[in-house]
């Protein structure tokens, strides 16, 4: 089972546990896979390294059954199969232990442990028999915990090594295990490794995802690349290292694209010692000229929506002083930021950015409401949404249209709308082009771009490095909370920021 | 458990308090503590509590039933109309009625789990829908039982003596009864396991191979026949019924009690013993307030101020404990 070289070249050994063959997956506007090979054998760690969007997610979901591929298919030990679905992967041995964890809080642990498939007698439960197989499988993972306790009271690192118990009850040949340690501590991570190399050893297939290379370079047997949804190379024992996986990631482009850099004002947002409840012990200082656009790149959890957020006041700060234009804001004060110039375009549009069962002109005004004494000025509320539709270039019949009938582009278009119909002198933008489609994000690009040109202050969020590159004169990057990095110019390549965001390189030293 | 005890304690202690205050001076006694008083508090803890628990089994899956007043108004109505207008039997009777009501809680189900239709959307219609058929039904009229129901009257008026002079009243055993084939059914049953899994997690469920939707729909079933038990019981209680007040505001009472209880309305959690408790400390209350007071017009206002307090106690109880971090592990 150890013949894992003979056809290393396109990263598919022979006498597979489970294989995709030439998966592809199309999601609206989106090729989230293309033509993908991927194989795990028995006793085998395989990690799957890429970029955010590159298609991790969708091959895991593809290879648990909750996606059906378009085109390619799955086999396993050699012979096709199509997964009906997660209970029919379930049942064929292949276990998805998920980012969020899909435990039943109110149960105890050998309740979740049994979930589905409980040992009984006629209709009732054999409680006894449960918990002492229970205790078993907790024993054999090092997991200290009472079957009888609630699954409520377990710490999220006991919790992963319950869903890994589970999977093993129910005879999984195959985990899948999506980012394991994002919530665990060292010694909950370091016995999480343990327990992987001791599943190694009784001939499980582990499919390991993960952003933190470190983890990989001790644990995995094999590296698959994704890229742009496409195979992007393989790396076998011995050739696995920070460097090359860096290079699987992002591909051999090392240099930064050229752009014309914004010619920076005076400081108009100064941020000291701002600690969020996310990451209480690191601490983000920055400062942000007129007309200057500003990147913030890192993994997903690295906390840069939680700057964001804290920035504009709709978290509570944990610390930390924020002053705009001179001003000091108060901090969880929303209202107080908008007075004082701030505007936020946030992560989920569909939640956080838009009313979506109101027209487009009623969002548009929804920050600047002006009022006639006690009545609304319509007035006001038609010529501000006129002009942003005008302005942005907004498809819409009229500004009576309801925002959720809008395209992705579209919607976002008007909440930047709304924003400048405020006139800020500073906005925070998550995730601009989330679900934008390339016409409008080329649009997108040139009104900030234009809008920097006329002296208004960009600090986005982007998980596209490609678009921080393009967008930003400066860019910062957040690794556990805390800016690990603030490159420019000519240190501003893919590589470099890969290398900050993943702890491959160490923190630059501070400004 | 923690809840549990609480309930109990705060139930001996209104109990106790209702005990001393009610002291006559004249007859020298505790007018609380009667048997008179006593038997027919515990009557009517064994009414509502059927209606509690009812209200129970649909909110343990995260849903919620408001027309189990309207159900309890067609079993009021529909029992004495089988037995005196049509002449059944009392034992086909009873069974036609439970099985309508079934009936209703399948149709609740339906639309619940096929339709995906919001169950306080769906039992909010059903509220105004059954009552409204049951008016035109009976033609507003008072629907009499006379003497047709003699036997079966038992059920709700009767008493198995204990000692001289108290009995423990017939709907009391039948709430005991029920409650424990329930806390059979949820604690002991994989059917009731996976109840409480579905209830507060149902993707988790369904993905560990849990028939959701069928589970789902038999709650819905099994609140509306208990609703339907409890109608027939309070029609007997009292004889006859008026399709236009019978069982008014009746799912209120049986989701306060629930609620009162512990059974979280967020779904998954709480226990049939605490339902009962739930719904004694709510007729309780009442007691209290008609012995106590010169007429009941607080009534309500004193439910609703007790319900809240609890709730806000317990979430203030809940907040201190989780801001101090996250929970160990098991003890």
């Amino acid at each position: 089972m150890t013949s894992t070289q003979s056809s290393a070249s396109k990263g598919v050994p022979d006498a597979a546990l489970l294989e995709a063959r030439g998966v592809s997956k199309t999601f609206p506007g989106v090729r989230a896979l293309d033509a993908v090979d991927f194989a795990v054998c028995a006793g085998e760690v395989v990690a799957l390294v890429g970029e955010n969007g590159a298609g991790k997610s969708t091959l895991m979901k593809v290879l648990a059954g909750l996606h059906q591929p378009d085109e390619g298919g799955l086999a396993m030990n050699g012979g096709p199969v199509a997964l009906g679905g997660p209970i029919d992967a379930m049942q064929r041995g292949i276990a998805l232990i998920h980012q969020e964890l899909s435990l039943c809080e109110n149960l105890t642990v050998s309740g979740a442990m049994f979930l589905g498939a409980e040992l009984r007698r006629g209709p009732f439960l054999r409680e006894q028999e449960m918990a002492a197989a229970t205790a078993g499988w907790l024993a054999r993972l090092g997991l200290d915990a009472d079957p009888r306790a609630l699954v409520s009271s377990l710490r999220m690192g006991q919790r992963q090594l319950l869903e890994i118990a589970r999977a093993l009850r129910a005879d999984a040949k195959v985990l899948i295990m999506d980012e394991p340690t994002s919530s665990l501590t060292d010694a909950e991570a370091r016995r999480l490794f343990e327990v992987v190399k001791e599943l190694r050893r009784d001939g499980v297939g582990i499919v390991y995802i993960t952003h933190r290379l470190a983890e990989i370079e001790t644990i995995a047997d094999r590296v698959v690349g994704l890229r742009d949804g496409r195979n992007s190379g393989a790396l076998e024992a011995g050739e696995i290292t920070q460097d090359r996986m860096v290079a699987l990631m992002v591909g051999r482009d090392l240099a930064g694209p050229s752009r014309t850099p914004h010619p920076p004002g005076e400081v108009v947002l100064e941020v000291c010692g701002l600690k969020t409840h996310a990451w209480p012990d690191a601490a983000v200082d920055l400062q942000l000229r007129r007309g200057e656009v500003v990147g913030v790149a890192g993994l997903l959890g690295a906390g840069r929506t939680e700057v964001l957020r804290a920035l504009f006041g709709v978290d509570k700060r944990a610390a930390g002083e924020v002053v705009l234009e001179g001003q000091t804001l108060r901090s969880g004060d929303v209202r107080g930021a908008i007075a004082s110039g701030l505007g936020m375009l946030p992560e989920d549009r569909k939640s956080e950015g838009l009313v979506s069962a109101m027209s487009v002109r009623e969002n548009v005004s929804l920050p600047t409401l002006r009022a006639r004494g006690a009545w609304l000025d319509r007035g006001y509320d038609r010529a501000t949404s006129a002009t942003a539709i005008e302005d942005l270039l907004i498809a819409c019949s009229s500004g009576e249209q309801q925002v959720s009938s809008l395209s992705g582009g579209n919607q976002q278009k008007v909440v930047l709308g709304k924003w400048l119909a405020a006139s800020p002198s500073v906005l925070l933008l998550d995730e601009p082009t989330r679900g934008v489609d390339v016409g409008a994000r080329a649009e997108i690009y040139r009104r900030l771009d234009g809008l920097a040109r006329a002296g208004l202050a960009i600090l986005f969020v982007s998980s596209e490095l490609d678009e921080v590159l393009q967008l930003a004169d400066r860019v910062l990057v957040l690794r556990e909370g805390a800016v690990v990095g603030d490159l420019t110019g000519a240190d501003r390549t893919e590589a470099q920021i890969m290398m900050l965001a993943t702890g491959a390189l160490a923190p630059q030293e501070s400004r | 458990m923690n809840k549990l005890i609480g309930i109990a304690l705060l139930l001996v202690l209104v109990a106790a308090v209702t005990a001393a205050l009610s002291y006559d001076d004249a007859s020298q006694t505790f007018t609380f503590l009667s048997s008179y008083n006593l038997e027919n508090l515990l009557r009517r803890i064994g009414l509502f509590g059927v209606l509690s628990v009812a209200a129970a089994f649909v909110i343990v899956t995260g849903g919620i039933d408001l027309s189990i007043g309207a159900v309890v108004c067609v079993a009021g109505c529909l029992l004495p109309w089988l037995l005196v207008d049509v002449g059944l039997p009392a034992p086909i009777a009873m069974s036609a009625v439970l099985l309508v009501c079934a009936l209703i809680g399948l149709w609740h189900g339906l639309l619940v789990v096929g339709l995906r239709l919001q169950p306080f959307v769906v039992t909010l219609c059903g509220l105004l829908l059954y009552r409204g058929l049951m008016r035109k039904f009976t033609g507003d009229r008072t629907m009499g039982l006379g003497e047709a129901g003699e036997g079966l009257r038992w059920l709700a008026t009767g008493k198995i003596p204990l000692t001289a002079d108290f009995g423990l009243p017939v709907p009391m055993c039948v709430l005991l009864l029920v409650g424990v084939a329930t806390g059979i059914l949820w604690q002991r049953t994989v059917a009731g396991r996976h109840l409480f899994a579905l209830g507060r997690n149902e993707e988790a469920a369904r993905f560990a191979g849990v028939r959701t939707g069928l589970l789902t729909m038999m709650s819905y079933v099994a609140c509306s026949a208990l609703a339907g038990l409890g109608g027939c019981l309070f029609v007997l209680d009292v004889n006859s019924a008026q399709a236009s007040s019978f069982g008014n505001f009746y799912e209120l009472y049986a989701i306060a009690g629930a609620v009162l209880g512990g059974v979280a309305l967020r779904g998954g959690e709480g226990m049939v013993l605490g339902v009962v408790l739930g719904a004694a400390l709510m007729q309780l209350l009442s007691n209290t307030i008609n012995l106590l007071g010169d007429s009941n017009q607080l009534e309500f206002a004193v439910v609703g101020a007790v319900i809240l307090f609890g709730a806000g106690f317990d979430e203030v109880v809940r907040r201190f404990f989780s801001a101090k971090g996250p929970a160990g592990s098991g003890r």
